[in-house]
Order: C-alpha cells, then sequence, then structure tokens
C-alpha cells in the first residue's frame, strides 16, 4: 500500500442514513474493490442527512450514489451496486 | 405520514377554513387566481418551450423575497445558476444579490445520463436532501423546481422516479411551501410525463401562440381545488418590467356610473351632444372615410380634456407622436404644451409588432401607469391587420369594460375605406360604444366636403341634423348645411347659395323703394290734380255764387226801385229810410 496507490481510486458514497439501500450498496462496493482493487482504493462515506451540504457539489439527486473522483472524469453509478458487472463497467474497472 | 396526520387534525380544528393563498405579486395573475396560488401546495405551471414557465417561477420567487418577505429557493434542473442569473438581469432582478441576502437560494440540478448508471435499487433521497436543506437554510416559504421531468431524461428507471416525485409533492407540501413545478406540453396532455397525476390542486398552463406571424402569450388556470378562479385563456405580456396578465373580463360586474358630462373640446360638437357634450366614462366612436379629420377631433378631445388640467393618453397606432403634435399645429392646437406639462402622454407603437392580446396588455399596463382621465385609440381600424373582426370586438369589449371601471372616457376613431366596409366595421364595434360621431364624405359639384353627423348617444338629447365640418387654419367648425331642392349643399355650393340669396335679397329690396318712390310720385300726381280740381271747383263755385249775388243784387235793387217808385209814389217824406234798410 504506497501512497500511489492510494491515489488511484478514491471512491466515494453518498448514503442517506443507514437505510438497507445504503448498507446493501456499501457491503456491495467494499466487496468489488477487495476483489479487483485491493489495496488501490480509498472509500469514502458521506451520510447525507449529517452533511446535506456536500449534495449539492457533487449533484448527488439519488441515494446511494457511488461517485468515482479518482481516476478522472468522474462517474457516478446510482442504486443499491447490486449488478457487479455494471458496477465494475461504470467504473471502467473492466472494459466494457 | 405521521406529520401530514397532525396537520389535518389541525386544520379541521379550524371552522371552515378556506384556502390560503400566496399572492404572486404578478400584474394580473393575483386577480385571475382570487389573491395567487394555493399556499402551502404545489402548483403545476406547464407549457411548451419558450411559452414563460420559468419566467413566470422566477417572478414568483423574486416578488415572494422582495414583496412579501418570503424567502424563495429555486431549484433548476435546466439552465446552470449564473444563466439565469443572467437571462433575469434583464427584468431588473439581481439574483445573485439577492442569495447573498440569503433572500432566495438557487441550486442548479445537474443531470445527465452520460455520467449516471444505474444499478439496483435507489430513491431520490439525495434530492429531497439538498432540496430540504436549501429550505431550511434561509427558512424559504416559496419553492420554485424547474423543470423536474428533465429527471426523466437522466434517469431509466421511470418506475422508482414517478414513485419519488409523487412521494417529492407530498413532502412539499408537508414541507408547507408554496411551490411552482414547471413541466413541459406534451401532446395530448398537460406535460410531457404526466407530472399533472401528482399536483393536483392548481394547475396554470402557458401557451405562445403565433397566428399570422404574430404571436400571443396566454394562460388559462386549467384548475384550481378550492378556489374560485377564471376559466378563460388570459394573454399576458413579458416585458423589461416583468410578466403582466390582463384579466381581460373582470369577474365582477359593478361599474360606477356618473351622468357627469366631459366637452367634446369643439363647442359646436357639444351643441349637437345636448350641448354639453359626453357622459364621462363613456366609450365615443368617431368614423370617418381617409382624410375626413378623425385625427384632428382626437386631438381637439385631448386638447380639451387637458385645458381643464385633467390628463389623455393618446394611443396612436398609425402616425408618430411628432407627426400629430407637428400636424395639429396647423390647426391652431398646441398639443405639445400639454406634453411637456405632463398631462397629454402619447403611446405609439405599430399594430403589427404584436397581437391583439398583447396590445390589450400593453393598453392596460399603460392606463395602469399614467392613470388618464381620457383615453384616446387612434385609429382601432388598424388593429383588423392582425386579427378579425370578431377578434378586435372582442379586444374592445374587454378594453371598454376595462375602462369603464375604472371612469375612464374613451375615444376610437377608426377609418372607414368605403361604404360597403363602412357598415360592416361600424356595426361591430357600434354597438359597443355609448357615442357615435361619423363624418362621412359628401361629394358633389366637383368637391369633397365632410358631413358630420351623430349616430348614436346614448342617454341624452342629439341633433339628428348633418353638419358641414370645416377644419381651418383657425380649428375646427361645424356649419350648418343649407338643405335646398337639390339635397343638401355643402363646401362652396353652399357659399354660392348664401351669396346667391344675398343677391336675391338685395334685388328684392331694390324693386321696394322702387316701387314706393313710384308710389310717392303718383300720389304726388295726384295731389295736384286734386289741387287742380279744387281750384277749378273753386272758380265754379264762384261763378255759381256770382250768379246768386247778382241775382240778390238785382232783387234789391229791383226792391228798392220799386220802394223808390212807392215812396214817390206816396210823397218823399221816407225818401231816407228805404235806403238804409236795402242795403
Amino acid at each position: 500500500m504506497t501512497t500511489e496507490n492510494e491515489k488511484k481510486w478514491e471512491l466515494r458514497l453518498y448514503i442517506a442514513g443507514h437505510t438497507e439501500k445504503s448498507v446493501t450498496a456499501l457491503n456491495n462496493l467494499r466487496r468489488y474493490c477487495e476483489e479487483h482493487l485491493k489495496g488501490q482504493y480509498k472509500i469514502e462515506v458521506i451520510d447525507l442527512l449529517r452533511k446535506p451540504q456536500l449534495a449539492e457539489g457533487d449533484q448527488i439527486l439519488a441515494t446511494p450514489t457511488l461517485v468515482r473522483k479518482v481516476p478522472e472524469p468522474i462517474r457516478k453509478i446510482i442504486g443499491d451496486l447490486s449488478n457487479e458487472e455494471k458496477v465494475l463497467v461504470g467504473l471502467n474497472i473492466i472494459p466494457a | 405520514m405521521k406529520t401530514s396526520n397532525s396537520k389535518k387534525q389541525k386544520n379541521d380544528n379550524k371552522p371552515l377554513l378556506t384556502l390560503q393563498k400566496a399572492p404572486t405579486g404578478i400584474a394580473g395573475l393575483d386577480e385571475v387566481t382570487g389573491g395567487g396560488l394555493p399556499k402551502g401546495r404545489p402548483t403545476l405551471v406547464c407549457g411548451e418551450a419558450g411559452s414563460g414557465k420559468t419566467m413566470l417561477s422566477i417572478e414568483f420567487i423574486v416578488r415572494g423575497a422582495m414583496q412579501f418577505n418570503e424567502p424563495g429557493v429555486i431549484m433548476t434542473f435546466e439552465e446552470q445558476t449564473e444563466e439565469l442569473a443572467v437571462n433575469v438581469a434583464s427584468l431588473g432582478f439581481d439574483l445573485q444579490k439577492l442569495q447573498a441576502d440569503k433572500k432566495i437560494k438557487m441550486d442548479y440540478v445537474h443531470v445527465s445520463r452520460s455520467e449516471i448508471r444505474e444499478t439496483g435499487e435507489y430513491d431520490l433521497d439525495g434530492l429531497f436532501i439538498r432540496l430540504g436543506y436549501a429550505i431550511d437554510s434561509i427558512k424559504a416559504k416559496r419553492v420554485v423546481l424547474d423543470t423536474i421531468e428533465n429527471l426523466f431524461g437522466g434517469l431509466k428507471n421511470k418506475g422508482i422516479l414517478r414513485a419519488e416525485l409523487r412521494r417529492l409533492f407530498a413532502w412539499l407540501k408537508d414541507k408547507g411551501v408554496t411551490a411552482i413545478i414547471t413541466g413541459e406540453r406534451g401532446d395530448g396532455k398537460l406535460t410531457r410525463h404526466g407530472l399533472e397525476e401528482y399536483v393536483s390542486d392548481c394547475v396554470i398552463l402557458l401557451d405562445h401562440r403565433v397566428v399570422n406571424q404574430i404571436s400571443t402569450r396566454r394562460m388559462r388556470i386549467v384548475k384550481y381545488r378550492g378556489s374560485l378562479h377564471g376559466t378563460n385563456e388570459y394573454p399576458f405580456l413579458i416585458d423589461e418590467e416583468g410578466i403582466a396578465v390582463l384579466p381581460v373580463t373582470s369577474l365582477k360586474l359593478d361599474k360606477g356610473i356618473t351622468s357627469d358630462r366631459i366637452s367634446s373640446g369643439i363647442p359646436s360638437v357639444d351643441e349637437m351632444l345636448g350641448g354639453k357634450g359626453f357622459y364621462k366614462g363613456s366609450s365615443i366612436l368617431i368614423s370617418g372615410t381617409a382624410g375626413t379629420g378623425k385625427t384632428s377631433i382626437a386631438a381637439n378631445f385631448a386638447d380639451g380634456v387637458c385645458r381643464n388640467n385633467a390628463r389623455c393618453l393618446y394611443f396612436a397606432f398609425e402616425e408618430p407622436p411628432q407627426q400629430i403634435v407637428r400636424n395639429m399645429r396647423s390647426i391652431n392646437l398646441n398639443l405639445d404644451k400639454h406634453v411637456k406639462a405632463g398631462l397629454l402622454k402619447f403611446f405609439a407603437a405599430r399594430p403589427t409588432l404584436y397581437g391583439l392580446e398583447m396590445h390589450l396588455v400593453a393598453v392596460h399596463k399603460a392606463i395602469q401607469q399614467f392613470k388618464p382621465s381620457v383615453v384616446i385609440i387612434d385609429p382601432i381600424t388598424n388593429f383588423v391587420s392582425i386579427g378579425s373582426l370578431r377578434e378586435v370586438k372582442n379586444m374592445l369589449v374587454r378594453l371598454i369594460d376595462f375602462l369603464q371601471n375604472e371612469q375612464i372616457t374613451v375615444m376610437f376613431t377608426a377609418l372607414t375605406l368605403n361604404d360597403m366596409v363602412n357598415d360592416q366595421t361600424d356595426e361591430a364595434i357600434s354597438s359597443l360604444v355609448d357615442t357615435w360621431l361619423l363624418i362621412k364624405d359628401i361629394e358633389w359639384n366637383g368637391e369633397r366636403n365632410r358631413g358630420l353627423y351623430v349616430m348614436k348617444s346614448r342617454g341624452m338629447k342629439h341633433s339628428n341634423q348633418v353638419r358641414e365640418f370645416v377644419i381651418s387654419d383657425s380649428g375646427l367648425e361645424l356649419i350648418d348645411v343649407y338643405i335646398g331642392p337639390d339635397g343638401i349643399l355643402t363646401g362652396s355650393a353652399r357659399e354660392a347659395q348664401v351669396i346667391q340669396e344675398e343677391t336675391g335679397v338685395a334685388i328684392h329690396n331694390y324693386a321696394l323703394s322702387r316701387k314706393d318712390r313710384e308710389i310717392i310720385r303718383k300720389r304726388k300726381v295726384l295731389e295736384s290734380k286734386i289741387a287742380s280740381l279744387n281750384s277749378e271747383f273753386e272758380s265754379v263755385e264762384e261763378e255759381l255764387n256770382k250768379v246768386y249775388e247778382e241775382e240778390e243784387l238785382r232783387k234789391q235793387i229791383l226792391n228798392k226801385n220799386r220802394e223808390t217808385i212807392q215812396s214817390i209814389r206816396r210823397g218823399s217824406e221816407n225818401k231816407d229810410e228805404p235806403k238804409n234798410t236795402g242795403k
């Protein structure tokens, strides 16, 4: 785990409270990352109920929303991330 | 759910609670809706692209913040907030400043399908939280969502979206904010994605129609639950001061009527109208063919009004104001003076500039700003070029309705092209007006003259005579026409007739005086004849008298002689006596 690797994947998960959907999403995300990006990722979970002012900056509409901050360009995936392939394609971890 | 239930109960406790309304501050809209939008409820504003939805919403928020102390949130899904601020800056709305003052809050929600992928279940809590945060941060009472339908373009899962929208509107109600949700017009539906299913309290439809290359904006309240509202299509205008809706036919019909009179500015016209002129607050139509002096009459009226220190608003739809002022100088009218004194105001516009309804809105606005006691519209017939006769009539009904309510006297001029059109146009309009002056060309004897009739004048005694209408350097004048065996005579024929009559009188007078002299002469002759006869008679009488005297004398002489003879026979003692007695 070098600092370079840490920077390679910066993911942010926006949730609105600990709902079923947000727990599912977070669990799914962790699982995919461990499988495909082990050691190269960083996940930041933002609960909008606590920090509503952050919703505007990343243009969040839906929850849960996964935002890939790094690498650029920014990508967003909304939903509970239950479809692994879609998530991996969306994050550009595997080619479409 | 709990919160909504408790709210309902609260409302039930208050007896006969009528719907509260949030005034929009938009000219005319509050009249049409009977006070504004339903307070604390969402209102759907739908219409095609460019129909003014965003403008209406923004004005609702800005006026709310500035006039009614109700802060508002603008959540836009279409335009960046900076763009929006620039777009409405032309209306004098400084959104950035209002935002800095915490009067409004703008939030741009960017939705793009290319950036968003969906996988699995989700909800729109993010949007709720954002909106809730915006509302709470400035304690907003008003919210605009413009145009929330854009979400349909960004999100694939329509099932979730619809459910979430339904939840959103219920949530807005719970929040107690007065909201405007805009929606694009769809085929056969009010909105493309059926937003009207979710927002059912109040629906306003905006429309932008182009007929004969002239555009008209219209607004209709499709529904307004729990409130009386105007159901017609109301034209509206977007100008440099924002939106102005025209409540064309007011819901109430309670006009105040006075029997005060107002002079026409031309004494001889007043004379034809029972000596006092028009009724105050009535409508007057002046119709005539081209060049009959309609504008001159109108200008005289304006002049008369201004000389009495009242205000007059002159709508010039044919000539530029400067031209009217210049032309009227030639008939001894100085309108410039009144313009400078602020009593007379010209409002000039080409009829083709915009549609009839828009004109009506513009006229309304101008009247409400200037507050004149007299309005002149010169001419109304030019409007036929942008609308059918029926539409023009409709427009005039509304205008007259409005003016009567305001107790404003209005004078229209109408151009009639020839007799055929004349009857048509006039009939359509004449039934609306109270007083109708008709100027007719009388073409005869190689010249044209103007004849003025009072076709009608409701509720007053008026002349049934044709007057010749003369425009000279010194002004307007009405002259009695000559009615002779050949019909009415006007112009030079009338002058000639007058001269002829004067000649006749002179000749007649001359003849009379000659006869008089003849009589005097005859009398003199007769008198001299009488004198000579008299003297003849005297001489005859004298003659006769002479005979008598001679006879007498002879008798005396005879008697004397006889006495002398007798005395001679008796003696001579009494000689002297008979001599004395005899004499």
